[in-house]
């Protein structure tokens, strides 16, 4: 088990485990609105299933948010 | 320097009374100039706010009139104001909180051919709209005349809102592209808490204050969002993107763009 840091909160994830495989695990149920960050560092989408979790990755789902009239 | 009337001193007298603002903070409020985009739920407290703490100059741009389904959350309109343009009724509240505010109005969309000659004419650009190409044009547009802005977003119970300065993260240095049209959902099965509306353009109206008044921290290379259900606030912090398609090393965006309108828009154009 690795510890990991999601949305702030820590968790403990079996590696190896591909970004794309944590969006799934935490049930975004539209991953068309979401953007993803790593350590602070924005990841495009076409990269996720290229991304291998390690252990202490702090992982931010960024929501797209459209409102405001 | 500072030729404040008895009246507006007594008006202004809790701006003043701080110490981080005082007078001299007073006199940047009423020299500035804010453009707010989108009369609605999030221009709505903006607007009004920043009326009351005196800014000099505010301009609105919105093309809609008022829906009795507005009133709910955007609080500038009152039930005598159906159908009328939310510019005008935005611009009546506004002066009658406060009649020292010059107020531009703009009764049109804000796309690609006159976003850059409106924002010109401002020191910071407030976004309030409700949809993915407005806010992609607005970002786009400040990059490229270097103007200062606030991006807000609203959803169902949640809120989202950074700062951005030139130099510091934009929003597509962490959103890079709008979702697909598809995927965003409808404006009527989204809805969102009233209050909600309120929570985030306060805070957006407060960044405006603290930014003219050189006061604390922006929220600049930080994403703001909180959850009303749990109250839980959160700020992320973002960063500059070198590989930004317009704020970064090599931009590949040399004009702006007007993305697909989602569909709610539709509705209310088949209305009026
Ligand atoms: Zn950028």
């Amino acid at each position: 088990m690795a510890k990991i840091i999601v949305n702030g909160e820590a968790k403990e994830v079996q590696l190896p485990l591909t970004l794309s495989e944590l969006i799934k695990q935490n049930n975004v149920s539209q991953p068309e609105m979401v953007s993803v960050q790593v350590n602070e560092d924005f990841v495009d989408r076409t990269e996720w299933p290229d991304i291998q979790i390690k252990e202490g990755d702090a992982v931010d789902f960024l929501y797209f948010m459209g409102g405001g009239m | 320097m500072f030729d404040f009337t008895e009246e507006q001193i007594q008006r202004y007298s809790r701006h003043i009374l701080l110490q981080d603002v005082g007078v001299e903070g007073q006199e940047k409020i009423q020299n500035a100039k804010v453009l707010v985009v989108g009369a609605g739920g999030l221009g709505a407290p903006v607007s009004l706010y920043l009326a009351a703490a005196g800014i000099g100059r505010i301009g609105i741009v919105d093309a809609d009139v008022v829906d009795l389904s507005n009133l709910q959350r955007q609080v500038i309109h009152f039930t005598k104001d159906v159908g009328v343009p939310k510019v005008e009724s935005a611009k009546e509240k506004i002066l009658a909180i406060n009649p020292d505010v010059k107020v531009d109005t703009y009764r049109e969309f804000l796309y690609s051919a006159n976003a850059l000659d409106i924002i010109k004419e401002y020191d910071f650009v407030v976004d309030g709209t409700d949809n993915f190409p407005v806010k992609f044009l607005i970002n786009d547009a400040c990059v490229m005349a270097g103007k200062p802005f606030s991006h807000g977003g609203i959803l169902r119970f949640n809120g989202q809102t950074f700062t951005h300065l030139p130099g510091t993260a934009c929003y597509r240095c962490f959103f890079k592209e709008p979702p697909p049209a598809g995927a965003v959902p409808t404006c009527s099965q989204a809805g969102v808490l009233g209050a909600i509306a309120g929570m985030l353009g306060t805070i957006q109206a407060a960044e405006v204050l603290k930014y003219f008044t050189g006061v604390g921290q922006l929220l600049t290379n930080r994403l703001l969002i909180f959850d009303a259900k749990t109250m839980q606030f959160r700020t992320i912090p973002v960063k500059h993107r070198p590989t930004c398609e317009i704020c970064g090393e090599h931009p590949t965006i040399d004009h702006l763009i007007d993305y697909e309108q989602p569909t709610c828009e539709l509705k209310k154009h088949k209305k009026s």
